[in-house]
């Protein structure tokens, strides 16, 4: 109980500055810590989170408590069920202390698209922390929470990981159950950790994954992780670094702090070598393409009938649907939705979404031939030091363009890491490790080997 | 560009059950337009012959066992609803 009372404290100290939470549970909290407590006095099978805090993103369904996925449509919304990832949590003896900010709907890479306003960096407070997950990547940056639950469709676990400098992971598809996740596009998504260290990451993630007969796309790893044994050791690894992940489009300085942890790999053990991957090129575009189309289906359902917000007008069921929506969803949403119905439309569907998809299996083959030669696949996570609030979020191209490094892995369904790996201007970088299906046990000795060596998560984020 | 005008956005917000504003259908068209633009890098790969990866592991016809499980009750199924009668969701009308 004292540690859920001290994470409160700190929340009430430095959460009016970062507004990483949107809704916290004090009260509902402190009352699962109590139980937590005699559950460990009675000597009962004890959990591997016992009484630890966690924060969760708002698109992941906690019972009886408001989740709104950061939107005006769902205001007021409070799931009758809660998520198995939030089950397992709960079973292993973690409390909920509240829902965090993101970008809605999980549409953004910088937290600006919430309804209920952005979430600052705690490096530096007119930066965004990177999205989707930001909320949730500021929540444990500013020392409010250990761990959180984040989801990532194109980026959105490892971006906001590596603008806070936090680790955080994308696992394999599949891994992760997904009932009770809010969808947006269910080809690409996981759900997965984000913690201060590597060894808190695999804990959370050994925790939540596994198959669930609620999800029919999980799958049992054949090779459980275990956090206990992931250990920092990187002798005799191998390492691809691609050409098209490290040059044009890429601020030199965050190239710079890459190349310095590659020889520190080196130094430890591993050997790197460039390569080329030709079919990266066409990631970004075949991504959003998929992503849209998947969101424009997916996000039908927001009809102001069952749950949500519902427009008071008159007319037909058409015209008060499209009313519900049109004052109900914001803007990137709109544009996303938009675009989705346009890919899938007769006329285009070949041209855009099929084609997309196309590409996408050319990316993975391209992605699966490299871990053939090599254990990981190593780059930056983000092209850029954290932007400043504002900046993009008028060019939403300008914003797609963000999520360049990331994407692959959700189009590959392969499981990837961001780690602290230095900073720019006291700006966080992080460093994007992907690795082959199932093997998160491969990326994370990758990340803590790095970890072990920079002891990042020793610095205090400066603006909080 | 031809093939997002704004009477394609209007047309496409229609089909998606979205409400515009006249300004949000000038901007959508111009943002857009320049997405879709860059969307065109996809013309130049070679995808001959290539299978579309709907899903990428490779999963086919999952089956659950047919077992009955317990499941929301008419209350906490309608819970959330803005607007009901008589253990119905009230929506409006079809045809007018």
């Amino acid at each position: 109980m004292e540690v859920v009372e001290a994470c409160f404290a700190r929340v009430e100290e430095v959460d009016g500055a970062v507004s990483a939470f949107l809704r916290t549970f004090k009260e509902r909290a402190l009352k699962e810590a109590v139980s937590v407590d005699e559950r460990v006095k009675r000597g009962g099978k004890l959990g591997r989170l016992m009484g630890v805090p966690v924060a969760v993103k708002d698109n992941i369904c906690v019972k009886g408590v408001e989740v709104t996925c950061a939107s005006r449509i769902l205001r007021g919304y409070r799931p009758p069920y809660s998520a198995t990832v939030i089950e397992r949590l709960v079973e292993e003896g973690a409390v909920v202390v509240g829902m965090t900010n993101m970008d809605e709907f999980a549409m953004g890479s910088s937290t600006e698209n919430s309804a209920f306003g952005p979430t600052r960096n705690p490096w530096s407070l007119d930066r965004v922390p990177g999205g989707s997950s930001g909320g949730s990547a500021a929540a444990v940056a500013a020392r409010m929470v250990p761990l959180a639950l984040g989801t990532d469709t194109g980026g959105s676990i490892r971006c906001p990981a590596s603008f806070c400098s936090v680790v955080g992971v994308k696992p394999t598809y599949g891994l992760v159950s997904r009932y009770g996740l809010i969808a947006y596009a269910c080809s690409l998504e996981q759900i997965g950790p984000l913690a201060r260290t590597v060894k808190d990451a695999a804990l959370m993630l050994e925790a939540i994954a596994g198959r669930d007969p609620l999800d029919s796309t999980t799958v049992s790893s054949p090779k459980p992780l275990k956090a206990s044994d992931v250990v920092g050791d990187v002798r005799g690894l191998k390492m691809a670094v691609p050409r098209e992940l490290m040059g044009e489009g890429s601020d030199e300085r965050v190239l710079n702090e890459v190349w310095r942890a590659l020889k520190l790999y080196e130094e430890l053990g591993a050997s790197y070598e460039e390569v080329s991957m030709p079919s990266l090129k066409y990631a970004l575009a075949a991504y959003y393409i998929i992503a849209m189309s998947e969101a424009s289906s997916n996000l039908a359902r927001y009809d102001g009938l069952r749950y949500g917000h519902a427009a008071r007008a008159r007319g037909s069921w058409s015209e008060a649907y499209a009313k519900t929506r049109g004052e109900g969803f914001g803007e990137e949403v709109k544009r996303r939705i938009i675009l989705g119905t346009f890919a899938l439309s007769a006329g285009y569907y070949r041209r855009y979404y099929l084609r997309a998809l196309k590409v996408r299996a050319l990316i993975r083959n391209e992605v699966l031939s490299l871990f053939k030669r090599f254990d990981v696949v190593v780059s930056p996570t983000m092209p850029t030091p954290p932007f400043k609030i504002g900046e993009k979020v008028r060019d939403p191209l300008a914003m797609y363009m963000m999520d360049v490094d990331t994407v692959t892995a959700n189009l590959a369904g392969v499981p990837a890491v961001s780690v602290p790996c230095g900073f720019v201007d006291g700006l966080p970088v992080g460093l994007q490790i992907m690795a082959p299906y199932f093997r998160e046990d491969l990326a994370l000795r990758v990340a803590m080997a790095l970890e072990d060596e920079l002891k990042l998560y020793l610095k205090e984020p400066s603006a909080v | 560009m031809a093939e997002l005008s704004e009477e394609r956005v209007r047309h496409l917000a229609w089909l998606a059950r979205l409400d515009l504003s006249d300004e949000e259908v000038a901007r959508f068209t111009r943002q857009l337009a320049e997405v879709l633009d860059y969307f065109k890098v996809l013309d130049e790969a070679d995808v001959e012959g290539v299978e579309p990866a709907f899903h990428v592991l490779g999963l086919s016809n999952v089956m659950g066992e047919d077992e009955p499980r317990p499941t929301l009750s008419q209350e906490e199924a309608l819970a959330n609803a803005p607007a009901k009668e008589g253990g119905y969701v009230k929506a409006p009308a079809m045809v007018v």
